[in-house]
Order: structure tokens, then sequence, then C-alpha cells
């Protein structure tokens, strides 16, 4: 196991030292000086140069480069162009809002999938099983954002339940945090939790058919008890798998259900990030998207290799 | 389940007429600005109604089809172009280190997801539907390739290619002669999969504003229109998102259904 994990560290190790490389070299081929942006079409020549060593362009890319991943290590992403503050103090501000938002729809659609995969099953063939297939057809065909806009619709501009869009704050208490976030959580994770109610399904219909289940229901079991004793724990296999690489879904999709609330997380500050070609922002939001879905990854390799030891020799 | 497959491609192929047609004829010209219509529920002259320009919603639609399916098809194209050869190559090779470098790299591609890379080449190219395609394109690529090589490897223990190997053909051709034709079932079920999976990203694209540029009509960015009038224009926003849930239902009835009848063991399996 140890020397499993040994093998899987260093490859994550080398999957983020090439993103890293990779991030870096699409943003810094971008064209248009990020210096020459905010100063504007007539800006002197000296004031440009000066600009930009203030800003720490004029170093050559590779430097900067090590410059940068060195920051990353230590926690110092730099500088915002625009907003001369911190870049991690920003990420870190809108991070309060998109990872609870990702974890709230996580939990919701977890919630949801769960019982329905579960129900559908048991019921297999019959209308129940007919039923949740159909409704999971069409959570899969369903876009995110648009769902969320008849959310609003319904439930912040016909039934004033929730507000339409924006954040107090969670300052405003843990409460009135989540209300604001409750709609666009419904929103993130209606497709997701379509996807895992048909993974549970057809996971546990391929566990109910092994010979362990035949054995558990020839010793007496009744079939609920069978499912719920031996079936449910032998499924849970693959969905903790899918669940894993929903947290990218989700991470990615919250950029787009942002959009659509107006909430101050990630996405937006992206979108601002773009269109000031703040690039150091933009180059820092996209390392962490793609380092928090590679650690999960690894974690969700790791767990699994844990709870089945087959899996280790594999690799 | 042939119920799943009828449907699939009824659906799909009303949006493919749909957008054919609207190369020829358009009830209105979907450009064109009418302010005193604006913002009409459907009615008889306008069957889907009018947004806030007066415009037709129809017509929109069906030239939007146009943007939708020709993203999709062109993402799908490189996903299965560049995938596929990678995905035969790996299997060939399997245990070397190009096979574990194509491997790895998929999983590199696989860890940003869609809408990142899209993020990325928006903010070096700007935005437009070609950098929209490229971007959910190169997404594609690991999918086809993996699917392609896990098919492949168990196709290269079976006796049929061990023959081939005897006959002294070497890898590149047991792969095009022997392999590819035995994972283009796979492959059409996938691809199909993948189009109605591009045609969401495309209309979350062009809704953020990544996507298609004005004029070229996209649903998503309709509905991106649609936003800010839909408590007192509901249809606005039900129209084009109406149209991409039937379409992408369509694709994925079609896609199952195809899996289904394309694979008589699950037929067997399943009865």
């Amino acid at each position: 196991m140890i020397r499993y994990a040994l093998k899987r560290l260093l490859s994550l190790v080398i999957s983020l030292a090439v993103a890293s490389l990779v991030i870096f070299m699409v943003i810094e081929v971008a064209p248009g000086d990020p210096a020459a942006f905010m100063l504007g079409m007539n800006a002197q020549p000296e004031t440009l140069a000066a600009l930009r060593a203030e800003l720490g362009l004029d170093v050559p890319k590779i430097e900067r480069y090590f410059v940068w991943v060195g920051g990353l290590l230590s926690g110092d992403f730099g500088t915002s162009y625009t907003y001369r503050t911190p870049v991690s103090q920003m990420i870190g501000d809108r991070l309060w809002v998109s990872l609870p938002l990702a974890l709230y729809a996580l939990a919701l659609s977890t919630i949801v999938a769960f019982p329905a995969g579960i129900y559908a099953a048991s019921r297999r063939g019959q209308a129940g099983d007919v039923g949740v297939m159909g409704a999971t057809q069409l959570g899969v065909a369903v876009p995110n954002f648009w769902f969320a806009m008849m959310l609003v619709l319904i439930f912040a501009i016909n039934l004033r339940w929730f507000s339409a869009g924006g954040f107090v704050g969670w300052d405003a208490g843990v409460l009135a945090g989540l209300h604001a976030l409750t709609l666009p959580a419904i929103a993130l994770a209606l497709p997701q939790a379509a996807i895992l109610a048909r993974v549970m399904r057809s996971a546990l219909l391929d566990v109910l058919s092994e010979d362990f289940m035949r054995t558990a229901r020839a010793k007496g079991l009744s079939e609920r008890q069978a499912l719920w004793r031996h079936g449910l724990r032998n499924a849970l296999i693959p969905v903790l798998t899918i669940i894993g690489l929903q947290f990218s879904f989700l991470l990615a999709g919250s950029i787009i259900i942002e959009q659509v609330f107006y909430l101050p997380g990630l996405g937006r500050l992206v979108f601002q990030s773009i269109s000031a070609r703040d690039l150091i922002v933009v180059e820092s939001v996209v390392m962490l998207l793609v380092f928090s879905v590679i650690i999960v990854n690894f974690i969700v390799d790791l767990a699994y290799a844990a709870v089945d030891p087959r899996l280790r020799a594999r690799t | 389940m042939r119920r799943n497959l009828v449907i699939g491609v009824l659906l799909s192929a009303l949006f493919l007429m749909a957008a054919l047609l609207s190369f020829v004829w358009t009830p209105y010209d979907h450009a064109a600005l009418n302010i005193p219509n604006k913002l009409q529920t459907p009615n008889l002259s306008h069957l889907l109604g009018t947004d806030h320009f007066g415009r037709d919603l129809l017509s929109m639609i069906m030239v939007g089809a146009r943007t939708s399916i020709a993203v999709a098809f062109v993402a799908v194209g490189i996903g299965m172009g560049i995938g596929v050869p990678l995905g035969l190559w790996a299997a060939a090779r399997t245990g070397t280190l190009v096979d574990e470098l194509i491997m790895r790299g998929n999983d590199l591609v696989f860890a940003f997801p869609s809408l990142v890379i899209a993020i990325l080449i928006t903010a070096i190219f700007g935005a437009g539907a070609v950098n929209a395609i490229i971007a959910i394109g190169i997404f594609n690529i690991p999918v086809f390739a993996r699917i392609t090589r896990g098919a492949a490897l168990s196709l290269w223990q079976r006796e049929f290619i061990l023959a081939a190997r005897v006959a002294g053909k070497n890898a590149t051709r047991i792969s095009v002669e022997h392999i590819l034709p035995n994972v283009t079932n796979l492959l059409i079920v996938q691809g199909t999969i993948q189009f109605s999976l591009g045609i969401l990203a495309e209309a979350g694209l062009s809704y953020v504003g990544l996507g298609a540029q004005p004029p070229t009509p996209s649903w998503g960015r309709m509905l991106a229109d649609a936003q800010t009038m839909v408590s007192f224009a509901p249809h606005m926003a039900l129209v084009p998102g109406l149209a991409i849930i039937l379409t992408v239902l369509g694709l994925n009835l079609m896609g199952d259904g195809l899996r289904d009848y394309l694979d008589p063991r699950l037929r067997v399996a399943r009865a």
C-alpha cells in the first residue's frame, strides 16, 4: 500500500508540475500587455517601462515561471495587476462562496441520488424504476443555468421565498448564507444527482447478481436485508469514485451558476480578470481549480486502493 | 428499449431538419428587428413568440440550431480524429512509455474541466464559436482515447488478432484493419453522447459570453438575453431552454438506443 501511495504521489507531483507549466505557457502567449492595458493607449514609454518593472513583467519568462510556482508553493499568489491586492486574499474571499456552494450541491445531489438509485434498483423493470430512469434522462438533458433561471422565476420572483441573486455574506449568519446559496446549489446539483442516481442503480444491479448476494439470500436474509447489509456496501465503491469525479464538475459548473445568481465567487473573479487582462489572477484561479481536481482524484484513487487491494497491483 | 431509439432519432432529426431548413427558409428574418412587435407570447403569426427586439424566436431557434450542431459536430470530430488514433496507438504499445505518456496526458486534460479550458482559450484568443469548438474538442480527446484504448486492449487478446500477426501484419495495419472496425460501434455510441454534451457545453459557453458572438444566433446567448426579462417574458427563456433539453434528450436516447441495438449481447442480457 505504501509503495502504491508513493507511486501515485510521484505521478501527482508530475501532473501538478506539467499542469502549472501548461497554464503558465498558455497564459503567457496571450496577446495584450497588462501594463499597456492598465495605462491606456497614450501612455509614455517610460511610464510603461516603470509599471512593467513594478509588476515584474520585465524579467525573462522562465524566471517568472519559477517565481510564480515558488510563490504558489509558499501561499503567495502574487499581486493582482488591477486591484493591487494579494491574489491569495482575493481567491480566499471568493473561495468562501464557491467552495460552500460546491459542497452544498454535492450534499444535495447525494441526498437525492442515493434513495432514487436504490429505489430504482430494488424495483428493476417496474414502473418505479422506469419513472426514476426517465427523470434522470431529463435531469442530464437540462442545462443547469437554464434550470437556475426557472428556479429564480418560480421561487424568487413569483413565490418570493428566496432572493433572485447576490450573496449576503457569512457575517449575516450561517443560515442566511445557506439560504442565499440554496437555489444555486439546487441548480448545480440537478444534473449531478441524475448521473449519480444512474450510477447508484447500475452499481447496485451489478452487485445484486454477485454470488455473495445469492449466498446472503440463501442463508435466509430477506431481499431487503440482503440489499442493505451486503449490496449497498459493495455498490458504494464505484459510487464514491463518481462523487469524487463530480467535484470537478461542480467547481467548474459553479462558474456558470455564479453568473446566473450574481454570486461573488471564483467564477465571477475569473471573468472580471479576463476582461481586465489581470492574467496573474486568471492563472492562479485556473491553477487552483486544476489543482483541486488532481488532488481530489488522487485521494479517491488512494481511498479506492485502500478498500480494494486488487487495484494496488494493477498500476 | 427500441422505443428509446425511435424517440431519440425523431427528436434529433427534428432539430437537424430545422437547422438544414434554416439555410433556405425561416418564417422571418432571424436578425430583423421589429420593435413594435416585441415580447409577443407565442401566437399564430409568431409560433414561438418574439424577443425584446421583436425578432421571431422560431427563426432564431432554427438558425441557432445550426450553431449548436456545427460546434458539437466539429468538437466531436476533433475528439475522435485525435483521440481514436491515440487510443489505438496506446493499446498497440501497451506497457511502453508511449502508452504511459498518452494515458498520463489524458489524465492531465481530464483535470482541466472543459469550461476551464474554454476560459483559458478565451483569455488568449478572445471569445468566439471557433474557440468554443476548440475548447470542447480538446476535452473530447481523452474521452475517445480512453474508450478506444480500453476496447482495443481486450481485442488485442483475441485469436483473430493473433492470426493477423502470424500473417505478418504489423501493429499499425492490425490497428487500422482489425481493431478499428471492431470499436466502431462503441465510438458511434460515445460520439452521440459527446455530441449531446457538446450542445450543452456550447450553450453554457455562449451563455457566459465565451461562445458564439453576435450576430451569430445561439441558444445559449438567447438564454443570456432572456435572463433579465424572465419575470415578464418567461417564454424568451422557455423556448431556447426547451430546444436545448429536447435536442440533448433526443441525442441521449438515441445513444442509449444505439448501444442496445448495436450490441446484441446487451439485448440478451436485458431480456
